[in-house]
């Protein structure tokens, strides 16, 4: 594969379709700079601060602008927000459309068909796999991905933070707990 | 070593609680390639998406996803056919090319294309 991708690569230089530095410069960025530390920082601003929350559930793709994560694709984002009675669960059925601007690239399982195609059908027992147990009488919403509309689960806040600052709260703030296949951590557990 | 350390030794191989982000190199290089080509209006996100959709649902893809940049890279590949960019041929004369200029490059050296003694 290896040489394979060499060639096409060579191929779109000279044909001034791509640039290597440019290449070097996007695979730079994934491995490095992109990552779920970018959504932490997102949730644990809209724990804090109840007009950034407000924002983020009318106009998420700007509310996180703001905060200097833009989409590369064009995309626009929804945040979803767990609560007392809802919890809200991530997936692309069609293939693998992923928040990464504020998630950074998925993990393997995520891109995997058993995840795509169980999640919808059946998120309880998904859930479990995970070692999330959400009490009978919570609900589970599953959104569906697609190239236009990505989603960003904005857990809820675990009790015992009162008074905590953004950074502390980020922390507590895991990938999986942004694609809905988790919880926040809980303070003890830091 | 577990996998999780081994992703941590890697230098140029982003991780995370799952292992790499990318299993090798040239995945990252056609990860980058379609956000590149994407960036410079070859095509929408959308036709992107159906495009990678239709491999990963081929019926040889594996169950557990792990041929998902192999998956990638024939998306993009067939992108660039339809789109008249080029097609198969002369991507496999050109893999053909660097294969035997990795043939004859001695270890440690840089490999050049210029290196193919078929050239």
């Amino acid at each position: 594969m290896a040489a394979r991708v060499r060639a096409l690569e060579t191929i779109l230089t000279q044909k001034g379709l791509i640039d290597p530095a440019a290449i070097d410069v996007i695979v730079d960025t994934y491995e490095t700079k992109v990552g779920p530390r970018n959504g932490a920082r997102v949730v644990a601003k809209a724990w804090s601060d109840p007009a950034f929350a407000d924002w983020l559930r009318r106009d998420a793709t700007a509310a996180i602008v703001s905060l200097g994560y833009g989409g590369r694709q064009g995309e626009h984002m929804q945040a979803v927000f767990n609560s007392s009675d809802t919890h809200n669960m991530v997936v692309c059925t069609l293939c693998s459309c992923y928040p990464w601007s504020v998630l950074g690239l998925p993990p393997v399982w995520y891109k995997a068909p058993p995840y795509r195609s169980r999640a919808v059908i059946d998120p309880r027992s998904v859930l479990a796999e995970f070692g999330v147990e959400l009490p009978a009488d919570k609900a589970v919403r599953v959104w569906d991905s697609t190239a236009e509309l990505r989603y960003l689960v904005i857990p809820e806040r675990p009790a015992g933070t009162e008074g905590w600052d953004e950074e502390r709260l980020a922390a507590l703030v895991t990938r999986d707990s942004m694609i809905g296949t988790g919880l926040a951590r809980e303070p003890e557990a830091t | 070593m577990s996998r999780h350390d081994a992703a941590r030794l890697s230098p140029h191989l982003p991780a995370d609680s799952d292992g790499p982000v990318f299993a090798a190199p040239w995945q990252a290089q056609a990860f980058a390639m379609v956000v590149a080509l994407h960036e410079r209006g070859l095509f929408s996100w959308d036709e992107w998406a159906h495009t990678l959709s239709t491999e990963l649902k081929a019926p040889d893809a594996a169950a557990d996803g792990s041929d998902y940049y192999d998956c990638w890279l024939r998306a993009l590949e067939r992108m660039l056919a339809s789109k008249g960019v080029v097609g198969a041929p002369e991507i496999d004369d050109l893999t053909e090319a660097w294969h035997r200029a990795a043939r004859a490059t001695p270890h440690g050296r840089p490999i050049l294309l210029e290196n193919d003694p078929g050239a």
